[in-house]
């Protein structure tokens, strides 16, 4: 399908079959919106068009206001810079509605109407899931800021990659030894009754059973659920860790339902930040959790001595030392995240910049350029830390963070290194057809 | 069938299948979602707008093809044609059982017993999460969709080829409306609609008849369900959900519940609608909203609707 299917009549004297195409090609425009014109016109001096994939509404909602924060800020930096290849980056911005099928159409959109060179941003397995076959088929290049394990797994495409932030495969079996040394190897999992919950339930127990330790209770809770107390209930009396990670909009009902349901005597916590992420640790009913510990990808609390990078990251996206906003504390940022947009925007430069990126043409290169990324240093373009990046199943390893509620904030204590997360590719998308 | 009838809705046909020439890439591939979902609508209008059975839980019949040709294709090994009759078939049996008891409800009970079975539906999906992989989904890929017919490979990653096939099912699909709504099933089912009690006083089962008309309606549903999974890709608990059972019914409602034609045009203008809105807004459900009740203001029986009852009488 080519641009030049736009038909304009070429006598002054229409006949039936140029009025039929006419009335089609009319009836085409409003579909095309009212960019398609311009969009016609020599890529060169147009900006780089990055689609963006938003969950400004449903159940992301939380996450795309600060992925479209951090989004913004990282694009302003990128264009006082000289933007990419000389070119300045625009954001194009789709709400997805955190829905798959919503997704889908967004790309489509995309890669047919707006014309992005690639797309970006997405949060929500589902939407990722439902969102990356049309970007493969499209040959759109893709690149997500979910968490899953979706693309690691080679259940997706070439056109599909996940450089700016890790899995949740790489963060579980990088918390299990840590766990079962400081705070007991008797483990009972509370997880999400959905794909992301899943990961949680097989990957920690294969990784906490190579520690010695056991997993004695699983406890899915479903996704629509708005109570929880029942499910604590569940939980074993010789428990020796609550492993415990939620999300939606319930995220915060859950927590506060577990303090009211153990008070002050509860087993050792370890959490995903997830449960908590957009929420403050100082909220109303939360004093219970002082003491426990969370994995952040990215501690929220900048601590006595951030690194610059950091500082410099916080400045730009605007927010403080708590990982709040700075114009409303009561504002929390979705800190071990977002961060992920701002990185992966920066991949998206190098990768366009190391294949010469001129237009759709290019997109192939720039698929093999993104694979060709081994090692990415520390810096203000990836202020959470160095990484490596696997080509073949196109997903980044990085340092992981666990940190203590102390004074409802999160210190660090022990931070792992890249390779307590690596585990063994299991595809090879190099291997698939550009 | 008179001969204006047939025009009308080959006239619509031909119009799709020449759009093509002349839409923007993106149109073509909005034109083929919207013709597959119309395909839903349409069956769902052959139980809400000629039986006059309202149903909250028709994306569970959504679900079972969508499911079937997923789980056809990737686990148990069908070629993309099986899978598609095996959706079909699974639609028939499900829609049949579910019918079966559904039916023995009425108005209000009617519409609660569906949508109970449906969000049962949508529970069993997550349940079963290692088998449908729950919310997250079932990705299928190129291979599992590759298959040759008379001896020619299909790609259904074409968008040229998907449009045509989703052209050519929607198009089997408004055929087969026109002929069931114009044929005794049809009449008897308005009858029905219109007084039951009288239609029943006549002779005829009337829960025979209800029951055709709620298995024609799951069927067209699953199949729709499948050409969605199969053509698109993926398949997921998302759209299992009671969304997805309201959908076809504000479609419907739109184009205008028992006319042929309106749920395609329901589900068309719906779909650009939210599209159109979603590019300046977040809030594109309340534009739609909005969108809703100027309709029910000016046009209670939907836009074909209204058009039949003020100049086009003959209007199927």
């Amino acid at each position: 399908m080519s641009k030049s299917k736009l038909i304009v009549p070429e006598k002054k004297r229409i006949s039936r079959r140029s009025a039929l195409k006419l009335a089609g090609a009319g009836a085409a425009s409003l579909f095309a919106g009212p960019g398609f014109v311009r969009y016609a016109q020599a890529q060169s001096s147009e900006p780089i068009r990055i689609g963006f994939q938003v969950h400004k509404t449903g159940i992301g909602a939380a996450y795309g206001k600060w992925y479209g924060q951090t989004t913004d800020a990282a694009v302003k930096l990128i264009n006082e810079a000289g933007g990419i290849t000389g070119r300045q980056v625009e954001i194009i911005a789709e709400d997805d509605a955190t829905d798959p099928g919503r997704g889908a159409e967004v790309v489509e959109k995309f890669a047919t109407q707006h014309k992005c060179d690639v797309a970006f941003g997405t949060l929500f397995s589902h939407v990722v899931m439902g969102s990356a076959p049309r970007a493969g088929e499209l040959k759109l290049p893709y690149y997500v800021v979910s968490e899953g394990h979706h693309v690691a797994s080679g259940k997706l495409n070439r056109y599909t990659f996940q450089p700016g932030i890790t899995d949740v495969r790489s963060q579980v079996i990088s918390m299990a030894p840590w766990i079962a040394k400081n705070l007991g190897k008797k483990v009972a999992i509370i997880f999400p009754d959905f794909a992301f919950g899943y990961d949680h339930r097989d990957y920690f127990s294969a990784a906490i059973k190579a520690q010695g330790g056991e997993v004695n209770a699983l406890i899915p809770i479903p996704p629509t659920e708005t109570t929880f107390s029942r499910y604590f209930a569940q939980i074993p009396a010789d428990t020796e860790v609550i492993y415990h990670v939620m999300v939606g909009p319930a995220v915060l009902t859950f927590v506060k339902e577990l303090g009211e349901f153990y008070g002050g005597n509860h087993p050792p916590l370890f959490g995903f930040i997830d449960s908590l992420e957009a929420v403050s640790l100082k909220s109303p009913g939360l004093e219970f959790l002082e003491g426990s510990y969370f994995w952040e990808a990215y501690p929220r609390y900048a601590g006595a001595k951030p690194t610059e990078f950091d500082t410099f990251y916080r400045g730009k996206v605007g927010v403080d030392q708590y990982g709040a906003s700075v114009a409303d504390a009561n504002d929390v940022s979705t800190y071990s995240h977002m961060f992920g947009c701002w990185e992966t925007l920066y991949i998206i430069k190098q990768a366009m910049e190391a294949a010469g990126y001129k237009g759709p043409d290019d997109r192939a290169k720039m698929i093999e350029a993104t694979e060709a990324i081994t090692t990415i240093p520390e810096g203000n373009e990836h202020p959470q830390g160095d990484k490596i990046f696997n080509g073949k199943i196109h997903q980044v390893f990085g340092h992981q963070n666990i940190t203590q509620v102390k004074g409802g904030v999160g210190e660090l204590v022990y931070r792992t290194t890249i390779e307590e997360g690596m585990y063994e590719p299991e595809a090879d998308y190099t291997t698939m057809a550009l | 069938m008179t001969a204006r009838i047939v025009m009308l809705h080959g006239a619509v046909i031909l119009a799709l299948f020449l759009l093509q020439f002349v839409a923007s890439d993106y149109a073509v591939l909005t034109i083929t979602r919207i013709m597959v979902l119309a395909i839903y609508a349409l069956g769902y209008n052959i139980l809400f707008g000629y039986a006059g059975l309202l149903s909250l839980g028709h994306a569970m019949f959504f679900a079972t093809g969508l499911y079937a040709a997923a789980l056809g294709v990737t686990r148990l090994g069908m070629a993309v044609p099986e899978a598609f009759l095996f959706a079909l078939a699974c639609g028939v049996i499900v829609s049949f059982v579910i019918g079966l008891i559904a039916l023995r409800a009425n108005g209000v009970a009617f519409m609660i017993v569906t949508l109970m079975f449906s969000q049962a539906a949508f529970l069993t999906v997550l349940y079963f999460g290692d088998i449908t992989r729950g919310d997250e989904g079932i990705v299928i890929k190129d291979s599992e969709r590759a298959f040759s017919a008379f001896g020619t490979a299909v790609n259904l990653a074409d968008p040229v080829l998907r449009y045509n096939i989703a052209l050519a099912f929607l198009a089997v699909a408004i055929a087969l409306c026109l002929v069931v709504v114009r044929s005794k099933i049809g009449h008897v089912l308005v009858a029905i609609r219109e007084n039951e009690n009288r239609t029943a006083m006549l002779g005829y089962d009337v829960k025979l008849y209800k029951l055709i008309a709620f298995v024609l309606s799951g069927a067209f549903a699953a199949f729709s369900g499948a050409v969605y999974a199969l053509l698109f890709a993926y398949a997921g608990a998302t759209l299992a959900s009671i969304q997805y059972s309201i959908n076809p019914l504000l479609w419907t409602l739109l184009g205008g519940a028992a006319t042929v034609l309106g749920p395609v045009l329901g589900t068309a203008l719906m779909f650009l609608l939210v599209d159109f809105a979603s590019g300046f807004t977040s809030a594109s459900l309340l534009f739609v909203g909005m969108v809703l009740i100027l309709l029910v203001l000016f046009f209670p029986k939907g836009i074909l609707g209204t058009l039949r009852q003020r100049w086009w009488r003959w209007l199927p």
